[in-house]
């Protein structure tokens, strides 16, 4: 196989992306998807507008954006369904277009709308998808693992849009691949299908396999992701790990939520915090207190609350979310 | 760096074996499927039966017996209606449904998807044939063994045809266009576009329009096959024609997305 086309990574991003990978699994992390400066239109329209994303092997990549921010669009170019406008997309080392022979039988591919051909039976879609590689997975091992025996022989027409993303997904990874990009894996599902699929996401990660997904689900990257791009109008707004990401430059927590007795007068605790602390009520005995978290403050929150014989149910310090910070950085309007 | 490492061992099943499999889906999805069995099976023996057992159509059969005369057209209409109607509704849903893209990312690819599928238009031809030449013969044709090389082929040039419209069709329109124009085109072809009947037997204009059409190219091949033991060079250099022009057209223009 050729690798000396591999493209060799920019310094400073090499550093951000080994910083933040998380995931202390035995893989060593090399570079298995590097996106660079990518651009892609649609009549003219740039939806991809220099684009740089980076992936490794033993982890988890996720890329978040609102609705049309160019998740899909370059997450096909990887998947070479689409040729770039300018920029570089190499996978594994590999141009997607021109070398799509030798990348195929090792990228696994979950499309947004399924791709499942809807007048066949699940398992039987699921073997036919086997059937182009030399070593699939076994087909009845994955079945079980995802839960498809259920509605083995039910057409494709005839499953939920949950079950149909369990048997895409079980396409996506029959073939034993280095990469897999998913697109949106768990839309539609429930819990227990949703738990599944992190685990067999966790269990690719831990055998080394580099994993790319787009999700809306906030908790899904939180949950699942080494790495997180935040993209908005085709480009990284935000990159780096969770915590990265939810601390800010390495703050520590960011709030204080007290739980106590509704409707508490808040000037003695206001004037008892510094002064760019915003502090409310922001539901009837829920008290939300935003600001640089440090011991002084929660002292000066206990010490307010025992000045005025309240006992609260709970005080908990915590970081933004991970949907607050998207919120911040994507803007809270609809689109 | 340290450049990606790829595993050693090729992960792809051998490409012969991956068209064969992509073309036993294909058929069977094809024979399993209602809508295109009517199409592909049922309407062509409807056609034959009717025209054989009823007089609502006064044929000339120029001496032949009704069968002789009529099954050489049913074969046409029914590569017709595999290779064009089927293949091109087939498609188009597939393309919609991300189907296409979806396996052109596995080891298969777009090149061996192609090929997956011409050769499960042939598997159903094959299907087809033998049904409707048992139902011919039950009826009464006794053909020409020696005039199966020449069937064969005529039937392979109306394949390649038909199937670069149907694939021009399935890569440019939306899925319900393809739907209703595919159907249409079947019936009008069917009706005045030589397939059935020379083109010579149609009204006015028609007979010479008909002549230059795949369909009635396709239906004087195998009429020529089959009733005078040879297919028309003038029939094969228009299926030729037609299967450049529509080939390069869907090469060209055909969308995956």
């Amino acid at each position: 196989m050729p690798l000396s086309d591999a493209p060799a990574i920019d310094p400073a991003q090499a550093a951000t992306a080994s910083a933040a990978t998380a995931s202390p699994a035995g893989a060593d992390h090399e570079v298995a998807v590097q996106v660079r400066g990518l651009v892609k239109r649609y009549d003219g329209r740039a939806v991809v507008d220099g684009l740089d994303l980076v992936a490794r092997r033993g982890a988890v990549t996720a890329v978040l954006g609102p609705n049309g921010a160019g998740k899909t669009t370059t997450i096909e170019c990887c998947e070479g369904l689409r040729s770039p406008d300018g920029g570089t997309v190499r996978v594994l080392g590999h141009d997607p277009v021109a070398d799509a022979r030798a990348l195929r039988p090792r990228v696994g591919v979950m499309l947004q709308d399924g791709g499942l051909p809807t007048g066949v039976r699940a398992l039987e879609l699921l073997r036919h998808v086997a059937a182009m590689y030399a070593a699939p997975r076994p087909v009845d091992e994955l079945a079980e693992r995802l839960g498809l025996h259920g509605f083995a022989r039910t057409t494709v027409r005839r499953l939920s849009g949950g079950q149909r993303q369990r048997v895409a997904l079980a396409a996506a990874v029959i073939g034993r691949p280095d990469v897999v990009f998913l697109d949106e894996p768990s839309a539609g599902m429930d819990p227990q299908s949703r738990r599944a699929v992190w685990d067999l996401v966790r269990e690719l990660r831990a055998d080394g396999v580099a994993i790319v997904l787009t999700t809306h689900l906030m908790d899904e990257a939180a949950d699942l992701a080494d790495h997180v791009h935040v993209v908005d109008h085709g480009r990284v707004i935000a990159s780096g790990s969770v915590r990265e990401l939810t601390d800010g430059a390495g703050a520590g927590p960011s709030s204080i939520r007290v739980e106590a007795a509704a409707g508490l007068d808040l000037t003695g605790l206001r004037a008892a915090l510094p002064g760019d602390w915003v502090v409310g009520e922001s539901e009837a005995g829920v008290y939300t207190l935003t600001g640089a978290v440090d011991p002084a403050a929660v002292a000066a929150v206990t010490g307010w609350l025992a000045e005025r014989g309240v006992l609260a149910r709970s005080v908990t310090t915590g970081s933004r979310t991970l949907e607050d910070v998207f919120l911040d950085l994507t803007g809270r309007n609809l689109r | 760096m340290s450049a990606p490492t790829l595993r050693a061992e090729p992960a792809a099943a051998p490409v012969l074996r991956r068209i064969a499999a992509q073309a036993s889906f294909e058929t069977r999805a094809i024979l399993r499927n209602g809508e295109q069995l009517l199409v592909t099976i049922v309407l062509p023996v409807l056609v034959l039966f009717a025209l054989v057992r009823t007089s609502f159509i006064d044929l000339d059969t120029h001496g032949f017996s009704r069968v002789d005369f009529v099954t050489p057209g049913v074969l046409a209409l029914a590569v017709m209606s595999t290779a064009f109607t089927s293949q091109a509704i087939a498609t188009a849903f597939d393309r919609r449904n991300g189907v296409l893209r979806l396996m052109a990312t596995t080891p298969l690819g777009r090149s061996g998807l192609l090929a997956g599928k011409v050769l499960g238009v042939l598997a159903v031809e094959v299907v087809q044939v033998v049904v409707i030449c048992g139902v011919a013969v039950a009826l009464g044709w006794r053909p020409e063994l020696g005039a199966l090389p020449a069937v064969v082929g005529a039937g392979l040039l109306g394949t390649a045809a038909f199937t670069a419209l149907a694939l021009l069709l399935a890569g440019t329109l939306r899925a319900e266009g393809v739907l209703a124009v595919a159907n249409l085109v079947l019936v009008l072809l069917t009706v005045g576009g030589g397939v059935l009947l020379p083109a010579q037997q149609l009204a006015g204009p028609l007979s010479h329009v008909a002549v230059l059409l795949p369909s009635g190219a396709l239906g004087e091949a195998m009429r020529g096959a089959l009733l005078y033991g040879a297919v028309p060079p003038f029939s094969v250099v228009v299926l030729l024609a037609w299967t450049a022009a529509l080939g390069a057209g869907a090469a060209r223009l055909f969308r995956w997305h």
